[in-house]
């Protein structure tokens, strides 16, 4: 449970740093009038706040699935499964996506319709393959016999990236929906409606902001798979003990 | 004096972006699939309560048994098992959770804050659906095969899905699947009451003018965000032992001689889980207790809440520490005793924050021009039997006490008392409070009198004769004592005892239901601010509050939400909203 906790203590320190902006010291029985919050206050646009928090909350539920990862390996009769040279094409390919968002996120900013258009499509792809070479990565170790059930490190390794994968099918969903709209957004017509492009905007990087979130998990699901993390683990341990 | 701008009287409307409001178009999205907090609020709530009506009952028949062993024909081992694991899950999950959260969070978190409705009212609907659904598929564990799980609420492994368990067929996957859709559901819930304190709080309402009813509900609903997810991953565990055949939980089992597919899982992992999410829970429930009580105490007592900052503080210091204490309710797993007394030093120090807020509600008080209104008497009523909860909390805590304590009554009389009884004298004095604001009518005195002494009085009579049955030794989650002669007659006639009242206090609550639809028609006339209060949900220009809330405009707001007995103040309260009145300014000293 000690990385969860880890997890939680950069959370409570995210909260303090903003409780600690929020004036929590005043004395609000002597405070008459009204009292503007500086406009650095609420800077941030309310779906991309709403994103944050859900990050936090993926980021806990992936934080005790490692937790329960590094306990459970240190069982006798843990047999760690081979990697499979898939996994690493499939890195790549969410890399690939992942770059294509930011890329995608630069186009809009400099009004490029189609280059976002182009984007999108391009990142919904790689994404779409990812998710496509994954499922093969399964079919592929079910046919070597790594069953589910047969060993705990199987167990783990379907539960981990199975999580990981429902995340980025909820994911492909919001990323069909900018799509459709940066389709249906016309270039011309775009500037007239007001907030139009800014919606498009907003979920363009509220995308890549998620995306880069999934390429994150996934790399440190990534190295727990492979086996570099145990090292580390075993220090952790001997630094805690 | 704190140098703050003054608002001039023509200041200019608030500058929160006004969200984009959905509008009804039909009667089925005005009442059913509403996006409107209000309406989800009730929604909710009216669910919550009936579920716990249903699991009022299923105690009831629990009591029977104990009292009149064999009495009731089909209450068998099996069924016994099954009532507490139902009454146990409904009670803290789907009554208490959704209840505080789900319903008050809704009602009054856009009202208090002067916001027109949640940030994602969509979310906040489906929030609400699943909620319902995941209600649905526990209820319809009553009619599969082999009925629900009787594995207990904690719904420890390896026996929650190993023969000899009832339900093991399909009750314990109906309640992983509920646990699931409930989380998913709250998730949703959660990101709107969070979002909507950090981005919906109108003009002038900064976080340290929030009513402590907020600030409670917040934090709760934070530790909700990130608590659930354990319990989430212990479901989707167990479910993958129980049916796709995995040793997550499962250790190597030996069966009637024949060794189980099993092997190599560890039971203890799914404590950890388990209590990583049970542990916040206990506070996820407390802490709106704790805000709603505070609001209550300085409206009726006519008083400034005392130390307003330290309540703060104390809220957010609780929600820290409470995700370090779980273990506490692992002392007898086996786990390392270093680590026990950890937990237990954790555990102890949480008692100050509580401690803390326990002062500042008598402080609230002292001197005050109490109102001995049903809300009130709810209140204190709270106040008494949350110190009574915590203290025998500090002998549970310690590991050397809670060893010898540990399964027998006393637990159970603890946990009813802190975590049963307390938060749920609040529910009771929170609807008696805001009922004429939802309403627009007041719920009857007499009646809420009655219903007052008979609860607060009958919970006591029930409760406390449990901590002598647990030092005597008696059980807990046995489903007759048998031929267990150690225990004196004396056990025996006080479960009796324990019974008549339990049925007296159950029965009791029909009183309530009866004056929340009786109320409705023939309540008195409430008007718009029956309890004469400061905070915003009471100035809105119409009662019930129409959708959007507040009319054209926002409100602005100007001070605390605690303005009562201001020397030289023409009422004996000041609206939040109330610009500064003259001279006001040189009456406050620090």
């Amino acid at each position: 449970m000690t990385i969860v906790l880890a997890f939680l203590a950069i959370l409570i320190g995210i909260a303090a740093w903003w409780l600690s902006t929020q004036r929590i010291m005043s004395k609000p029985w002597l405070e008459i009038g009204v009292i503007d919050e500086p406009p650095a206050a609420r800077p941030l646009p309310t779906a991309k706040i709403g994103l944050g928090v859900f990050l936090a909350v993926a980021g806990v539920l992936f934080a005790l699935s490692i937790s329960a990862y590094s306990m459970r390996l240190q069982a006798a009769d843990w047999w760690p499964l081979p990697v499979p040279r898939l996994l690493w094409i499939n890195t790549g390919l969410l890399i690939l996506a992942s770059a294509a968002l930011e890329w995608t996120k630069a186009q809009s900013r400099h009004a490029n319709l189609d280059g976002v258009r182009f984007g999108l499509i391009g990142a919904g792809i790689f994404t779409l393959a990812f998710v496509i070479g994954q499922l093969v990565v399964w079919r592929e170790l079910v046919g070597e016999g790594y069953f589910l059930a047969s060993n705990p490190a199987n167990a783990f390794f379907y539960l981990m990236t199975g999580l990981h994968g429902l995340h980025v099918l909820g994911g492909l969903v919001a990323l069909s929906r900018v799509t459709f709209r940066a389709f249906a957004a016309d270039g011309a017509r775009g500037d007239k409606i007001p907030g139009e492009r800014g919606r498009l905007r907003l979920g363009i990087e509220l995308c890549a902001i998620y995306w880069h979130f999934l390429l994150v998990v996934w790399l440190v699901l990534f190295a727990l798979i492979a086996g570099w993390a145990g090292d580390f683990f075993e220090i952790c341990r001997q630094v805690l003990s | 004096m704190v140098d703050v701008p003054l608002g001039a009287a023509g200041v200019p409307p608030a500058e929160v972006e006004d969200v984009e409001l959905y509008h009804p178009k039909s009667w089925l999205t005005h009442y059913v699939f509403s996006q409107d907090a209000k309406i989800i609020a009730v929604q909710y709530s009216v669910t919550a309560l009936s579920i716990g009506l249903v699991a009022l009952m299923l105690s009831w028949l629990m009591r029977l048994q104990l009292a009149f062993p064999g009495a009731l024909s089909f209450i068998d081992a099996d069924a016994y098992y099954q009532l507490i694991t139902m009454h146990g899950m409904m009670m803290v999950v789907y009554v208490l959770t959704a209840l505080f959260l789900g319903g008050f969070g809704n009602y009054l978190i856009p009202l208090m804050l002067g916001a027109r409705d949640m940030v994602f009212p969509y979310a906040n609907m489906l929030s609400f659906w699943f909620y319902l659904l995941a209600v649905v598929v526990l209820f319809a564990s009553f009619a599969v095969p082999g009925g629900p799980t009787g594995a207990g609420w904690t719904l420890y492994p390896p026996q929650a899905i190993t023969a000899g368990t009832p339900g093991l067929a399909w009750g314990i996957i109906m309640m992983l699947v509920s646990l699931m859709i409930f989380i998913i559901g709250f998730t949703m819930g959660g990101l709107n009451y969070v979002v909507t304190v950090l981005q919906g709080r109108t003009r002038g309402m900064t976080l340290m003018r929030m009513p402590l009813t907020v600030w409670g509900i917040f934090t709760a609903s934070v530790m909700a965000l990130l608590a659930f997810p354990a319990l989430f991953v212990g479901c989707v565990m167990m479910l993958f032992d129980r049916l796709l055949g995995t040793s997550f939980f499962m250790p190597e089992i030996i069966e009637q001689g024949a060794r189980l597919p099993y092997g190599g899982g560890s039971p203890i992992l799914f404590q950890h889980l388990f209590w990583f999410f049970g542990h916040p829970e206990v506070y996820i429930v407390a802490l709106p207790a704790f805000g709603i009580v505070s609001d209550l105490i300085s409206v009726h007592a006519r008083r400034n809440i005392f130390g307003y900052r330290m309540m703060v503080w104390a809220i957010v210091a609780i929600g820290a520490l409470s995700f370090v204490v779980w273990a506490h309710h692992m002392y007898v797993s086996g786990m390392n005793p270093y680590f026990g007394f950890f937990f237990a030093t954790t555990t102890l120090i949480i008692a100050i924050p509580t401690a803390i807020k326990v002062y500042n509600w008598v402080l609230t008080l002292w001197r005050g021009d109490i109102h001995l209104t049903v809300p009130m008497l709810f209140a204190l009523a709270f106040i008494v039997t949350f110190v009574n909860g915590g203290l025998t909390g500090l002998f549970l805590g310690n590991v050397v006490v809670d060893v010898p304590l540990s399964d027998t009554m006393f637990v159970v009389a603890h946990f009813h008392m802190v975590m049963g009884v307390a938060p749920i004298l609040v529910i009771f004095g929170a609807m008696y409070h805001w009922y004429p604001k939802a309403t627009g009518r007041l719920l009857s005195v007499p009646l809420g009198r009655f219903h007052f002494w008979v609860t607060f009085l009958g919970a006591y009579l029930i409760f406390f004769p449990m901590h002598y049955l647990g030092l005597m030794g008696v059980p807990r989650r046995y489903y007759e004592m048998g031929e267990t002669a150690i225990y004196p007659q004396s056990a025996h006639d006080l479960n009796i005892f324990i019974t008549v009242m339990a049925l007296l206090v159950g029965a009791a609550q029909l009183v309530f239901v009866f004056n929340l639809i009786w109320s409705l028609r023939h309540g008195r006339e409430a008007g718009g601010n029956p309890w004469r209060a400061c905070s915003l949900e009471w100035q809105t220009p119409v009662t019930p509050p129409p959708h959007g809330n507040f009319g054209k405009e926002l409100p602005v707001v100007y001070r605390w939400a605690y303005d009562y007995n201001v020397p030289g103040a023409p009422e004996d309260f000041i609206p939040q909203n109330q610009p500064p009145l003259a001279g006001e300014m040189a009456g406050r000293t620090p």
